[in-house]
């Protein structure tokens, strides 16, 4: 903590002048709402936050390097895993897509399929933790427990497909690792049956919640001008009321021939791009990610999922900019290829680095208890924001 | 402790050594520092939730290093946060513990060759007690790493200095 | 508007700016530009009824190699619905680029991502300090040169 600068305030009837005085307070890298290791620096005046100072790199694990180190495309698949790894599968697709542009292969329709279900129930997965960890910063610990309960589930039907909880490694270039098993229609439709009303609790015990619209609402207000000017994407800026998602606006792989709604922030509670906005958007997202998930299991065509392409591939130089919608927003691969097994550079466009720097612009002017409901609405993954 | 129910309900005196008395109170309660690196946190949050329950074993998490006692390192960690990790472990009162999690903070983990800003392995800087392999660790996995700690800490003496 | 409009518009205004292009046949194509004139060319992009680039979606350091560095700007119009690439190149002895900060926000970022790890100097950017690595980390980690340190703070680097 630093005194900064000193400043002399009227006091109505106080027959002197008040001196006020700016201080810097460090909040992390070690704070239990900065959903990882993320460090600000708050310039603040009394309660009042002036401005915002993010330092980032405390998790840089340096993705970009090992991408051009692998011996083939493939083995990037696990360290694109890593990078959000909350919604790993979302991450995984992204790539993929890159990479099959970059050969011109078309994939299997069935693999398309499982692939637009993973990614749905990974943002569903997302969107859980997402909810749950901003409920418990807000002060509501048991919305928490409910989230954590219902994202099981999904993790048991992930477990199930290809043995691991977070990590999947499942979406190969041109493939899938394994076909899923016998019994995954029945579950998956189980799932959504069970997940519907989930959804209307999880709205009485905490979006309408009398004080948690009070925390949320008004607060850390993004119009939508700014919010473009920043790039930010995902809920982020669908809560600003821009209603913009890649699913339908530059859609990939099936999401054209299914039928869903692109929630944006309405203002409801407060003022169009404010907490509780991007909140609400995130709640509606699951349900239509409900909604993709059990046409896209309807539709489920026979087939084989295995890859057909050779383990050592081989792209023709050239670039290719490759984004897909992941929960967070819009993720875009820029991949560099030179004719040999390795890619030359791998550029990651991580949503969660873009929503961040947009976090000075919704904090000033905020309260020091506000800063950590704005963080929260944004949604970040350090992995993401540091690759 | 069946057995000491039994003799708090017969004659409410118990006789034992006082190591064994500052063990089973250590080792019951166990407070973790909430503080998540990487991956492996979402799985240490999962094992603190709902369907794993880490509460059982005593353990739940403290936003503050002063309230805990068993540092659990979630995760890569990276040449910048290396420092601040460090810090927090000096800033625990003793009796202090570690438990690396996952493959990162026991060696590297994936990023071992290529990690120019990867530390490879936090034993570098601190001094840890039980290694949980994975990437990420199962949170049965996790939980086994904790009744592990519980096993050293039994068998820890006053007399004897602890074995870092 | 096609690549190929946007790029004769690009030529008819800059001319000696617009260095090289490949606007057919790619799946993104992509305009060179000089790297002093890069903030004026997309103060354009953005402003100019009819191109109205509001979204930058990507900013990216390159290293091609032989000490020749570059920056890879990719732009949307959500408003128009078109995408152009822009790049540029500079050599690592004065690799100095106009900085676009003043022109979409995103971008303050990005450049410091990029000064970070390849060491490309944007003229303009109102702070331009390491993002990623620690502010006394040597070197530009991503360059393909890049060394590996032995030590950071007492610390030992490589396995």
């Amino acid at each position: 903590m630093e005194a900064t600068m000193t400043r002399l305030t009227t006091v109505p009837g106080l027959g002197r002048e008040l001196k006020s005085e700016e201080m810097v307070i460090s909040m992390g890298p070690q704070h239990p709402s900065t959903h990882g290791v993320l460090r600000l620096e708050l310039v603040v005046d009394g309660e009042v936050v002036v401005d915002v100072i993010p330092h980032i790199g405390y998790l840089h694990r340096c993705f970009e390097k090992h991408c051009e180190h692998m011996t083939n495309y493939q083995q990037v698949i696990p360290y694109a895993d890593r990078m959000d790894y909350v919604a790993a599968m979302s991450n995984e697709f992204g790539f993929v897509i890159a990479c099959e542009k970059l050969l011109k292969i078309k994939v299997p329709e069935r693999v398309e399929y499982i692939r637009v279900i993973m990614a749905e129930f990974s943002r569903i997965v997302s969107h859980l933790i997402a909810i749950g960890t901003y409920g418990m910063d807000i002060g509501a610990f048991t919305p928490f427990l409910y989230c954590m309960r219902d994202r099981e589930r999904v993790l048991d039907i992930f477990e199930q497909t290809c043995g691991a909880r977070l990590l999947y490694n499942y979406m190969w270039i041109g493939g899938l690792s394994h076909d899923v098993t016998a019994g995954f229609t029945g579950k998956v439709k189980d799932f959504c049956r069970y997940f519907r009303p989930q959804i209307k609790e999880l709205n009485d015990l905490l979006s309408y919640n009398k004080i948690f619209i009070k925390r949320t609402a008004n607060v850390g207000v993004l119009p939508a001008d700014v919010a473009l000017n920043y790039a930010v994407s995902g809920p982020v800026l669908r809560g600003s009321g821009v209603q913009w998602d890649l699913r339908k606006n530059d859609p990939y792989s099936v999401y054209g021939s299914l039928d869903f709604e692109i929630p944006v922030g309405k203002g409801l509670k407060g003022t169009v791009g404010d907490c509780w906005d991007r909140y609400m958007v995130r709640v509606h997202e699951m349900e239509q990610s409900v909604n993709i998930i059990e046409q896209a299991v309807d539709r489920l065509p026979a087939g084989d999922v295995a890859s057909a392409i050779p383990k050592r591939i081989r792209p023709d130089a050239g670039d290719i900019y490759v984004r897909t919608e992941t929960p967070k927003g819009e993720l875009g691969y820029y991949v560099v290829a030179d004719g040999t097994a390795t890619p030359f550079r791998v550029k990651v466009k991580s949503p969660c680095f873009v929503n961040l720097s947009a976090l000075p612009a919704m904090c000033r002017g905020a309260m020091i208890a506000d800063i950590v409901a704005v963080l929260g609405s944004i949604d970040i993954v350090l992995g993401e924001v540091d690759r | 402790m069946g057995l000491l129910d039994q003799k708090f309900e017969n004659s409410n005196i118990v006789i034992t050594s006082m190591d064994n008395l500052l063990n089973w109170a250590r080792l019951s309660s166990l407070w973790g520092m909430q503080f998540g690196l990487a991956c492996c946190a979402i799985e240490m949050m999962a094992t603190g939730a709902s369907h794993y329950d880490l509460d059982r074993f005593g353990t739940f998490f403290r936003g503050t290093p002063r309230q805990s006692d068993v540092m659990i390192v979630a995760g890569t960690v990276t040449l910048k946060m290396a420092s601040r990790i460090k810090v927090l472990y000096d800033q625990m009162s003793e009796p202090r513990y570690v438990i690396s999690m996952g493959s990162c903070s026991n060696c590297g983990g994936p990023y071992w060759e290529h990690g120019y800003h990867v530390l490879k392995g936090v034993d570098r800087i601190i001094p840890v007690d039980v290694y949980v392999p994975g990437c990420p660790p199962r949170p049965e996995a996790l939980m086994e790493g904790l009744l592990k700690l519980q096993e050293k800490i039994r068998t820890e003496s006053l007399a004897k200095k602890k074995s870092a | 508007m096609t690549a190929q409009e946007i790029l004769e518009s690009l030529k008819a205004r800059f001319g000696d700016a617009v260095l090289d292009a490949k606007v057919d046949g790619l799946p993104d194509p992509w305009v060179k530009i000089a790297p002093a004139k890069l903030r004026e060319v997309c103060l354009y992009l953005r402003d100019d009824p009819g191109m109205l680039f509001d979204v930058l979606m990507c900013l990216s350091g390159m290293d091609y190699r032989g000490g020749k560095l570059g920056v890879v700007y990719h732009c949307d119009s959500t408003v128009k619905h078109h995408r152009i690439v822009l790049k540029t190149e500079v050599i690592d002895a004065d690799p100095h680029v106009s900085s676009v900060e003043s022109v979409w926000k995103t971008a303050n970022w990005h450049e410091r991502e990029a000064f970070d790890m390849y060491g490309v100097v944007f003229d303009g950017h109102p702070d331009l300090r390491r993002i990623l690595m620690p502010d006394d980390w040597q070197g530009f980690p991503l360059r393909k040169d890049y060394q590996v340190p032995e030590f950071y703070n007492g610390m030992k680097v490589p396995y």
